[in-house]
């Protein structure tokens, strides 16, 4: 039909939404690779070694950075699913969701200022 | 006669599920609302054009259509509000069969109402006393919060869980199986937890909020349907219901 | 009714082991930890076992019922199928994580 069918999805809360499903996917794509890497130790410690190596590139640590901003905000958007359907209902999630995001930003950019 | 400010330009979508947006102009006037603009289109351009209303004022549901891309009521929405740059983009609801231009089939809304128990189950007759309910019951104030629903389809055409699940009951129906729930008179709440319980039913809300964010009547389907997911889970917990 | 139980109830266990293994990635971030120090710390130890190992199990679950939810609501595939497949990821999960904790932990 129109591409302005998207026009009501512009809430905060549905952003919200979009954001907690779609880093649940990212880090489920991302798992079996880090069981892989870990994985690795089976071989002895030098190939662990090389691989942590490879993972000191900046590239790869900005990808880390992204991951731990994957998992802060799955959590906290899982957090705010606990509660809505466990307590009682409260105002102003709007601005908790918008807060969320900015913590998940901040551990994210916090980690990535003790590896660079 | 309210005097005409300038001129509109409103896209009516026409046709069924193969369609398109067909373009008019229409006088814009003061505290003119989508219905106002949708009538004119039908009473002096094209007398073909299928759009459904009842009462004008707000209170029977059944003009709601997508309005610049939002389901809305048209007979309560100004075009003053929603006229961006003086176009208008009218549509018929989402998630429903369209019939034709701006009339959808609410038969599906209505059947999964009924799936989910949205009906009364008396537990007295005529010959027992009155029940007496306090109005200010937990349980009463909860249903009385949900209970204003008069089956627009608002909420039904915003989720997106509706869109993406063939299955999913929907806000509305949830909402008026929860108001049930905590009506003490009410002798059916079993098959009603199993009802909602089921496949598409309340658990299949993520939680969007959209339903809640357009209901013209500013009911919290987000909020009942959590209740529901409570209830649920405790009666499934003590085996009252089937998971 | 019992995945969206086991979904809610793995997402709430997730809770404080996810806050922990933040702090052990600040902490290994924080030290520079090459290959021997982790090993060093991991290997042999019957906490590292336990406590990763359940955390394995556990994201396994949950992430497979995540997964079924996006297949039925987003892809083409039937509810049966997307439950089948959420089954093998969920157990792909657990081998691989299984694995790697015995990787670490075992000499």
């Amino acid at each position: 039909m129109t591409a302005r069918v998207i026009k009501h999805r512009d809430s905060a809360l549905w952003i919200a939404a979009m954001v907690h499903r779609l880093s649940g996917l990212g880090l489920a794509i991302f798992l079996p690779l880090h069981f892989l890497a870990l994985g690795l130790a089976i071989e002895g410690e030098a190939k662990l070694e090389s691989f942590l190596r490879w993972s000191e590139q900046p590239l790869v640590k900005i990808a880390e950075g992204g991951l731990v901003f994957l998992l802060t905000v799955h959590l906290l958007g899982g957090l705010r699913i606990l509660v809505i359907e466990n307590f009682p209902w409260s105002s102003g999630q709007k601005q908790i969701a918008t807060l969320a995001a900015v913590v998940s930003a901040i551990v994210a950019f916090v980690f990535l200022s003790r590896v660079f | 006669m309210s005097e005409t400010l300038s001129e509109l330009s409103v896209s009516l979508w026409r046709g069924a599920r193969q369609g398109h947006y067909e373009n008019y102009t229409v006088p814009q006037r003061e505290s003119q609302t989508v219905l106002d603009v949708v009538t004119f289109v039908q009473r002096h351009i094209d007398p073909t054009l299928s759009y459904r209303f009842a009462c004008r004022v707000g209170v029977c549901g059944s003009c709601a259509m997508t309005v610049n891309g939002k389901p809305r009521w048209t007979c309560r929405t100004h075009v003053a509000k929603v006229a961006y740059g003086g176009h208008l983009e009218i549509g018929p609801l989402a998630n429903l069969t369209v019939i034709k231009d701006l009339a959808t089939d609410m038969q599906p809304f209505f059947e999964k109402w009924q799936q989910a128990k949205g009906a009364f189950e008396p537990s007295k007759t005529r010959q027992d006393a009155i029940a007496q309910i306090r109005p200010d019951s937990p349980a009463r104030m909860a249903a009385d919060a949900a209970i204003e629903c008069i089956n627009c389809g608002v909420c039904y055409a915003a989720c997106d869980t509706v869109r993406w699940n063939a299955k999913y009951l929907g806000p509305a129906a949830l909402t008026r199986a929860w108001t049930l729930l905590n009506d003490e008179r009410d002798a059916g709440n079993t098959a009603r937890l199993q009802a909602v319980a089921a496949d598409g039913g309340c658990h299949a809300c993520h939680s969007h909020q959209s339903c809640q964010e357009l209901c013209p009547q500013a009911l919290n389907p987000t909020a009942s349907i959590a209740g529901l997911k409570r209830r649920t889970a405790a009666a499934y917990l003590k085996g009252e219901i089937e998971g | 009714m019992r995945l969206y139980i086991w979904q809610r109830a793995t997402a709430a266990l997730l809770l404080p082991l996810i806050l922990v293994h933040l702090a052990v990635i600040f902490y290994a971030t924080r030290h520079g930890m090459t290959a021997a120090d982790i090993l060093s710390r991991t290997r042999g130890s019957i906490a590292w076992a336990s406590y990763y190992g359940l955390f394995v199990a556990i994201v396994s679950i949950h992430a497979s019922i995540g997964v079924r939810n996006i297949l039925i609501e987003w892809s083409p595939v039937t509810e049966r199928r997307a439950g089948r497949c959420a089954i093998g990821f969920g157990l792909l999960l657990f081998v691989l994580g299984v694995r790697a904790v015995a990787a670490v932990v075992l000499s």
